[in-house]
């Protein structure tokens, strides 16, 4: 007998990341600039303060909408740090990973046949997430010259009847991309005129460089009661294992993804949770100081890739650089195997994240300094040994 | 100043091309700004960070609390510069507790160490007790970790 699968589920497609992935996974000495996540490890006091908590039996479910002096501690945490004041009891959930408070939103909020815009290139998750909560995902394409950054005139276009929310994430994985305020102001009154719900990715937030800023839309008139701010630890404190992911939003919605949440997943982990306090209240300086270390291989990386004649933008947020590979005539799938078996770097194609991607290829600077020489200088000897260099300049 | 200070202290031998490079800065930049800071006498050298299991494992590290008496003019400064200057003595330190100077002293084996103790600190007048301990094991040092590697299992590809 052969089991039939739901037709919404067998429709998506696989991720392009996973087949590449395997082929990856298949080889030896790869040096990899394809990992979507921090190489520290947590920082030693986050880590130790799970330990302390174990020792003392901490290790029971937790309310299903999360530690209340979790709750506090991250209601404090984005006032401080994003200028937002959310009540603990009531507007804030505390999710494994963002991953799941995306789904839950999704789910508490559409209708099937509901539309969902998101910007791309974008994480690989949001459309099969829009699509998995029965939404129509209706993507909004994004231009390397504007830094892939959203311009509210394509927004305004892809708006129908049906449109119900806009998916944001800035900084953006895989393009780095951040947003100047004027222009989020713009989308802000966008969203409010045609009631749309936003969702925003905001996980890159604290990886914002050179000194720059970070603006969260849920700062602007008429945003809070219509936003669903989307933060977790994996990324800024290097805790992508720990999986704490939190949503804030007004408190009936909170209220329906908790339904969703207690019946399916019934709570994150404690020890998680546990560690997240400690991260939030006290690990500003880790945070720094490992900011500090990310800009300074952005500076390598993007002078290193511009150098060997790779046009790459310097990216304001995040840990990827987006570099453009069209000057070598090939795809950016075929870049990727030819560099993965001529040179053993690995890095991701861009149509991995959207069809506006091709043309350009993720690299993570979320890797050593010691690795990123060794890739710059493969990638380097790829570029000058390969025949369609030789054509390209005849 | 800062960013280059935090990279030397990481790795004093990293080539300055490089360092310009995470800085944002020409190599001319960063040159300029280190010979600065040697000849300010902010950088006052730069040393190997040695694993004694693997090397001279036999030499001896002490580190030594002498109680002093204070001098009325100059308070500790003249004795303990007079105890600094021995070529045993790696560190030295005035501490705020139950002594006054920390001492680390190094020497080729314990016999000698001890007739540093015996004959050349203790002999001081200003210097009323001494307390010696002798390193076992070396754990972290200046920053590096001399038992334990961290591990990293990453996954190749992530999203």
């Amino acid at each position: 007998m052969s089991i039939a699968i739901a037709d919404h589920i067998r429709n998506i497609p696989r991720s392009g990341i996973r087949d590449f992935f395997e082929i990856v996974q298949s080889m030896e000495d790869v040096i990899s600039l394809g990992i979507g996540e921090p190489d520290f490890a947590t920082p030693w006091h986050i880590r130790e303060a799970a330990i302390y908590a174990l020792e003392r039996g901490r290790t029971g479910y937790t309310s299903n909408l999360g530690l209340p002096r979790l709750r506090r501690s991250i209601s404090d945490y984005i006032q401080k740090h994003f200028a937002v004041r959310y009540e603990p009891h009531s507007e804030i959930l505390v999710s494994v990973g963002v991953s799941e408070a995306i789904d839950l939103a999704l789910r508490a909020l559409l209708n099937a046949g509901d539309e969902v815009i998101y910007h791309e290139p974008c994480y690989v998750s949001y459309a099969p997430t829009i699509t998995m909560a029965h939404g129509v995902p209706v993507p909004v394409s994004t231009r390397a010259e504007d830094g892939f950054s959203l311009r509210a005139a394509d927004l305004e276009k892809a708006i129908s009847p049906r449109s119900r929310a806009l998916m944001l994430n800035f900084p953006t994985n895989p393009t780095g991309a951040t947003m100047e305020p004027e222009e989020l102001e713009k989308i802000a009154s966008l969203c409010v005129r045609h009631n749309l719900v936003v969702l925003t990715d905001e996980i890159y937030s604290e990886l914002t460089y050179e000194g720059g800023k970070h603006t969260s839309i849920a700062v602007f008139p008429g945003m809070k009661e219509r936003t669903v701010f989307l933060h977790g630890l994996s990324k800024a404190f290097a805790m992508t294992g720990w999986r704490i992911g939190f949503a804030c939003a007004p408190a009936p919605l909170i209220e329906a993804m908790m339904k969703i949440h207690q019946y399916s997943i019934l709570c994150a982990s404690i020890m998680g949770q546990d560690a997240a306090i400690e991260a939030l209240d006290r690990g500003e300086h880790s945070v720094a100081q490992m900011r500090q270390e990310y800009e300074m291989r952005r500076n390598f990386i993007v002078s290193s890739l511009n150098e060997m004649g790779l046009e790459c933008r310097s990216p304001r947020g995040s840990f990827y650089v987006f570099p453009k590979i069209t000057s070598t005539g090939l795809s950016s799938r075929d870049f990727c195997m030819r560099l993965l078996h001529e040179k053993k770097v690995a890095v991701v194609p861009g149509p991995a994240f959207g069809a506006g991607g091709e043309g350009h290829v993720r690299c993570s600077f979320a890797t050593g300094l010691p690795q990123i020489k060794i890739a710059m200088q493969r990638l380097a000897e790829f570029l000058a040994g390969s025949p369609f260099r030789s054509t390209e300049v005849l | 100043m800062d960013a280059i200070i935090d990279l030397l202290q990481k790795n004093a031998l990293m080539p300055r091309d490089e360092m310009a490079r995470l800085l944002n800065m020409t190599t001319a930049e960063v040159e300029a700004a280190i010979a600065k800071l040697e000849a300010d006498g902010i950088i006052l050298g730069y040393q190997p960070v040695l694993n004694r299991d693997k090397w001279d494992a036999d030499k001896v590290t002490a580190v030594i609390e002498v109680k002093i008496t204070p001098e009325r003019d100059g308070g500790f400064d003249r004795i303990a510069s007079r105890i600094a200057r021995f070529p045993e003595v790696q560190s030295c330190y005035l501490v705020s507790g139950g002594y006054d100077l920390l001492i680390l002293v190094e020497a080729p084996n314990l016999r000698t160490a001890a007739a540093f103790v015996a004959e050349r600190l203790s002999t001081i007048e200003a210097v009323q007790s001494t307390a010696t301990h002798f390193r076992l094991k070396t754990y972290k040092e200046n920053g590096a970790f001399h038992s334990f590697e961290p591990t990293s299992e990453r996954l190749s590809i992530t999203p």
